[in-house]
């Protein structure tokens, strides 16, 4: 449970971005199944509280990278529906004018979001790096880096965050563990209960919280985020949650125990958030029934804006190869 | 006015002067720092830039690579020195994947200014996991620009324009070629990449080469001329972008060509060039491109067996000899 008491504003965004999250979510599912999208699409169903809460506690400016796993992330961080839909549908108006797709949105400039990544734990160094810019540039941003349970396998999880502690990089490690990779089960290949516990192998702090309450996320990613912003360095924050779908649009999931989801239907952020706006007279029913037609209108208005884009022009296949001397580089 | 450099210590003022003219270049690698490199090329430059931008890194490749690609992101210029070509294997993901990539992916948003420094190269008796040219890699690998010197003043000119050039460059440095001592302009200046040098004029067949093998085969052309062939010897110098016009230009001279390199022949960048060269000049031949290159073996180590694995101006003579049907 949360420590202190927040805003309603406060309370109502986080709700309101969890709204938009599954939202989204859900209406890239039905196109998949439509047949209107596709490729690899990872949905975050039932992740919705980590992206919100976690992203609450970063400023405008701080940097993000993410996962496959990544289009709630990009929505906390304040993407827009039409362009992360467009990217999705592979369009010319989308966040990566249809050369990225699902795994690849990022707004460098725009948002300060370092991009998703289809290789599971490569985004680790490289919002470490982002961090190393910060503190060589000196500008008291932090590089809040999302990845999976399964990403915490990776050498790459090791090797970034010694060197992020060695330095004492403004970074936040961001462990949203929803205990599959694919099929496989977290503690079928781990042999401790937390991801968290490996902070003590890099002398950094490390904590593990419930993943589906955004309020309880945002109180710890706070926390890291302003013991990095300070230079002390990087922290990890296990977020445990759960992954409602398959490993991506299509997997049926039959490999999980029924109590999977029976723990994942009892946590589920958003009707819980929900009831409790309501029994503790946060909000009326009729703001929170506004609160999620605008986020209707929203979703309906990035589908048509979708689907009404027009595809890149199959010329645009050579371009951004590389900043400069592109066609020759093309060509040969 | 010239003066005369090893080509490490050219390699070391090009990176000394771009530290000094732009504060966002970084270096990082292993024993970058405090021991100056192992073959010497930044003795001195954390006491005298800091530590902040000079970085000994932890035996991480893949990590200080990755991070890299994410400083570069955030507008630094990262030199990143991998201590040998064949540790790139450990640290293929984030060059291979992710900093080549990066720009296409999001559209052209990103760009990834670093450049990954790798000493290359077969006949220090580094055996089978430290000797390996492996141009074709990354050549292969669309979205990395290719630069591979031979001479000091090449290597010093085409590595500052590496260091403001806004994609990744991989920049291949033939080990051997370190202690070379060779005469350089005084003062800055930069060579542009993607700019091949005729290193030796000719009319009768033209050699295309890079990094060491240049200088194998001058030797072969000296060789050649004594029977009077006259040899043009083509410097690439930097692979991709490849001076495809430069290449049109000598082949439409001599009609005849061969291309060394020290790669292992199957696959190789070499046997690239040979079939663009076949698909695009083939009326410009008198005879089939012929490849010099390494044979297609694991790098041994005894000397006997290294020397079998590159190309030596004996086999370049051959090479011209039977292109030229003499």
């Amino acid at each position: 449970m949360a420590k202190k008491k927040y805003s309603k504003e406060m309370l109502m965004d986080l709700y309101r971005t969890m709204f938009r999250i599954r939202a989204f979510e859900t209406r890239a599912a039905e196109c998949f199944t439509k047949g209107m999208l596709a490729g690899n699409i990872h949905l975050c169903i039932g992740q919705e509280a980590v992206a919100s809460g976690a992203c609450y506690a970063l400023d405008k400016d701080d940097y993000m990278a993410t996962t496959h796993r990544g289009h709630g992330h990009t929505i906390a961080k304040g993407g827009e529906l039409n362009k992360m839909l467009a990217e999705l549908f592979g369009k010319k108006t989308g966040y990566c004018n249809g050369k990225g797709g699902s795994m690849h949105i990022a707004d460098v400039e725009g948002l300060h979001h370092l991009g998703a990544n289809g290789i599971v734990g490569a985004g680790i160094p490289i919002a470490t790096g982002s961090a190393l810019a910060s503190k060589i540039l000196g500008d008291k941003q932090v590089t809040l880096c999302f990845f999976g349970d399964s990403a915490s396998n990776q050498g790459t999880f090791h090797e970034a965050i010694n060197m992020a502690a060695a330095w004492k990089l403004p970074v936040v490690f961001l462990c949203e563990n929803n205990q599959y990779g694919v099929s496989t089960n977290i503690h079928s290949v781990t042999n401790t209960d937390t991801i968290a516990v490996r902070a003590k192998g890099y002398d950094i702090p490390g904590k593990t919280v419930d993943g589906n309450d955004p309020v309880v996320v945002y109180e710890a990613v706070k926390e890291a985020v302003d013991f990095a912003r300070a230079g002390n360095g990087p922290s990890i924050v296990e977020c445990v949650t759960y992954r409602h779908q398959g490993h991506y649009c299509g997997d049926p999931a039959m490999y999980r125990p029924a109590e999977y989801m029976e723990h994942a239907h009892h946590d589920d952020a958003i009707p819980n958030m929900r009831a409790r706006l309501l029994d503790e007279k946060i909000a009326t029913e009729e703001e929170l029934v506004a609160v999620e037609a605008q986020v209707a209108a929203d979703m309906e208005a990035a589908f048509e804006f979708a689907v009404n884009s027009e595809y890149p022009d199959p010329s645009e296949a050579t371009t951004d190869v590389y900043s400069s001397d592109n066609e020759r580089s093309v060509v040969r | 006015m010239s003066k005369k450099l090893s080509i490490s210590k050219a390699i070391g003022e090009a990176l000394h002067e771009e530290m000094a003219r732009d504060e966002r270049v970084i270096i990082l690698g292993e024993d970058m720092g405090k021991m100056g490199n192992v073959f010497g090329i930044t003795v001195g430059f954390q006491q005298e830039f800091g530590e902040h931008r000079v970085y000994d890194t932890p035996i991480s490749e893949s990590g200080f690579c990755g991070m890299s690609v994410g400083a570069a992101m955030r507008g630094l210029r990262p030199v990143v020195e991998l201590m040998y070509d064949d540790f790139i294997m450990v640290a293929a993901d984030p060059i291979l994947n992710q900093a080549a990539k990066m720009r296409y992916m999001t559209g052209g948003q990103a760009t990834v200014p670093m450049v990954l420094r790798l000493p290359m190269g077969a006949g220090r008796r580094n055996a089978g996991q430290h000797s390996q040219c492996l141009e074709n890699v990354f050549c292969h690998t669309p979205g990395l620009k290719v630069v591979a010197p031979s001479t000091a003043e090449d290597a010093k000119g085409l590595l500052k324009s590496a260091v403001r050039d806004d994609d990744p460059v991989i920049f291949m440095e033939h080990k051997l070629l370190y202690a070379k001592k060779e005469d350089l302009p005084e003062g800055e200046y930069t060579i542009p990449l993607g700019v091949a040098d005729v290193k030796k004029e000719g009319t009768d067949i033209t050699i295309i080469t890079w990094s060491r093998e240049v200088y194998f085969a001058l030797e072969a052309a000296e060789e050649l001329a004594k029977e009077g062939v006259n040899v043009e010897v083509l410097d690439l110098r930097t692979l991709v972008p490849l001076d495809w016009d430069a290449i049109v230009k000598s082949v439409s001279k001599t009609h005849n060509v061969i291309v060394v390199s020290e790669e292992v022949k199957r696959g190789s960048y070499a046997g690239e060039i040979s079939a663009q060269i076949a698909e695009e000049l083939f009326d410009e031949l008198d005879a089939p491109v012929e490849r010099v290159c390494g044979l297609n073996i694991v790098s041994p180590f005894s000397p006997t067996l290294e020397d079998e694995n590159f190309p030596h101006p004996a086999d370049i003579v051959k090479a011209v000899k039977k292109v030229l049907n003499k």
